[in-house]
């Protein structure tokens, strides 16, 4: 008990620091209430948005880096013997190729693992056991895999090996960039529907602090108190509240995304991994609770105003 | 002439307060009170003192006529402006009207706060008044453990504290007893020297005989009589 009171004297303490003789016009307790608590989760579930959102950007932009130059040449022949033949032709062909600025024809020991998961570590084709599985040649083009290009690449590698496919990586990997930039959009949605969410709270908070002080700001008003002196006390307290719920949800968003960073760089996966927040996005993250308080600030004191611009 | 009109600090011409769509609670209410002068405003229970004082405190606007204080027109005077004039107005409200969380030293200094003085500049004043009114030992208490008579005294204490060109109470002695009641009326006698205007609403007759030199304001269902000549103009001149 004793330590609790402590502590809301502590707390009381601040605000009158803070907010000056002004302060003492409104019990400052009737402000605030569980609003701390409220701006707390909302400020961790934007940051959250927030840093999913970053991180999908960043998996975006290193992936489309990555892979934007990239180009896959497939031999699909089922005759081990020609697509050999094929694939030393077709290295050949390309190797003309003035926009290309790197290829490699993928070793067949690697190709045996990606199939591995699914056809098991037996694989010989050569032996005659498994499924003959295409050759493939990794090419980086100078500049981003365009479909002129790749139809240039097309037409060189025609004569010289005629069952050859050619992808643009960024081509089959579109739609799963689609889906990220949706998700993207989805997580700026959810920051802005959250930062309404916040304003409504702080303006049924002001609103129920102005009917709760309803007597004493008349009083205030009468002895020659100013709206915006009112108004301040309301925009402080809250002011305060924000800043200190806010410094909580970070803590709180910052924990979660730092667990989940983990458990998402657990999985080993390239385009996952790509996603880890740098530390510009952090920085982002820590101007939310600055951007929720000034928001709380601006609402209570607009709110404030309307409701005494009521009163004479 | 010119001398009376510089001192002439409220004026209110065909004044009428209704509240709602009710009846005239004030009608054709014309007067003028001058600077320095005091005044009893009396009446019986429901004759309109309150509603007349709220208007004086700018408290409400009336439904109709011209109120003029302190020579700008406090009806068309944008809200913005009307703080200012407030600050020239002590009130002593009937129900006293303390800030129930504020101790009895922060009530009394809540409208030099308000004006916007310093801690420093408080606490010598603040002191001063709540020792006249005999009340230093419990500045620390919050209104809810003063008497009736203790939170009045506070409340007049708070009325007077900024030094107002004006001081409007409304039955301010009613809750004290004689000694206190008559020790209050020298305060106001003494700020009335000092140039405040006074109005005090007060149904007790032995109150107005304290202060012979007092102009009397009788209201009867909203409207004034002038039975000391306080209303006419020129106004009978303060014995």
């Amino acid at each position: 008990m004793k330590a609790r009171a402590r502590k809301n004297a502590g707390i009381a303490r601040g605000r009158r620091l803070f907010a000056g003789a002004e302060a003492k016009f409104v019990p400052q307790a009737r402000l605030s209430g569980p609003m701390p608590w409220v701006i707390a989760i909302m400020v961790a579930m934007t940051a959250i948005a927030l840093a999913a959102g970053l991180a999908l950007g960043n998996t975006v932009t290193s992936a489309t880096a990555e892979i934007s130059g990239g180009v896959t040449v497939q031999v699909v022949e089922p005759r081990e013997d020609v697509r050999q033949q094929e694939a030393a032709r077709a290295l050949d062909a390309l190797k003309g190729e003035s926009a290309i600025a790197s290829m490699r024809l993928v070793p067949q020991e690697e190709l045996d693992a990606l199939v591995s998961p699914w056809l098991g570590g037996g694989v010989d084709v050569t032996a005659g056991i498994g499924v003959p599985v295409p050759a493939l040649i990794d090419v980086r083009l100078k500049q981003a895999a365009t479909p002129e290009r790749i139809a240039a690449i097309r037409r060189a590698l025609a004569p010289a090996a005629p069952s050859a496919r050619v992808d643009a990586q960024a081509e089959w990997l579109k739609p799963v960039f689609d889906a990220i930039v949706s998700l993207q959009w989805l997580a700026l949605v959810l920051v802005a529907l959250l930062a309404m969410a916040l304003s409504a709270a702080v303006l049924l908070a002001a609103r129920s602090a102005l009917g709760a002080n309803r007597d004493t700001i008349e009083i205030v008003h009468l002895l020659g108190g100013t709206d915006a002196q009112i108004a301040r006390v309301f925009q402080r307290s809250l002011g305060v509240d924000a800043a200190g719920g806010g410094l909580v949800g970070l803590l709180l968003a910052g924990i979660v995304i730092v667990v989940l960073g983990r458990r998402f760089a657990g999985l080993s996966a390239g385009l996952v991994s790509s996603g880890a927040l740098v530390w510009s996005d952090w920085l982002l993250l820590v101007l939310v609770p600055l951007l929720a308080t000034a928001l709380a600030m601006i609402t209570a004191r607009l709110t404030v105003m309307h409701a005494l611009r009521k009163m004479l | 002439m010119t001398g009376k009109a510089e001192s002439e600090i409220v004026h209110f011409d065909n004044v009428g307060l209704r509240y709602d769509h009710d009846r005239e609670v004030l009608s054709d209410l014309s007067f003028t009170l001058f600077g320095g002068t005091f005044y009893f405003l009396t009446g019986a229970s429901g004759a309109g003192k309150t509603s007349l004082l709220r208007l004086l405190y700018l408290a409400q606007r009336p439904s109709r006529g011209v109120v003029r204080m302190f020579g700008k027109d406090a009806i068309t005077m944008p809200r913005s402006g009307l703080p200012a004039l407030r600050r020239r107005i002590g009130v002593v409200f009937q129900d006293f009207r303390l800030v129930p969380h504020l101790s009895a030293f922060d009530n009394v200094a809540l409208p030099l706060r308000v004006a916007g003085f310093s801690e420093r500049d408080i606490a010598g004043p603040v002191g001063d008044i709540l020792e006249w009114v005999g009340l230093a030992d419990r500045k620390t208490a919050f209104p809810a453990a003063l008497s009736g008579g203790e939170q009045q005294r506070i409340a007049i204490a708070r009325a007077v504290i900024a030094r107002p060109d004006m001081l409007v109470a409304d039955e301010p002695t009613g809750n004290v007893d004689p000694d206190m009641g008559l020790k209050l009326i020298r305060l106001f006698e003494l700020l009335n020297r000092q140039g405040t205007t006074i109005v005090v609403a007060t149904h007790d007759m032995q109150l107005l005989r304290k202060v012979p030199s007092a102009l009397i304001m009788r209201l009867d269902k909203g409207r004034l009589s002038d039975p000391t000549g306080a209303l006419r103009y020129p106004p009978r001149t303060p014995a």
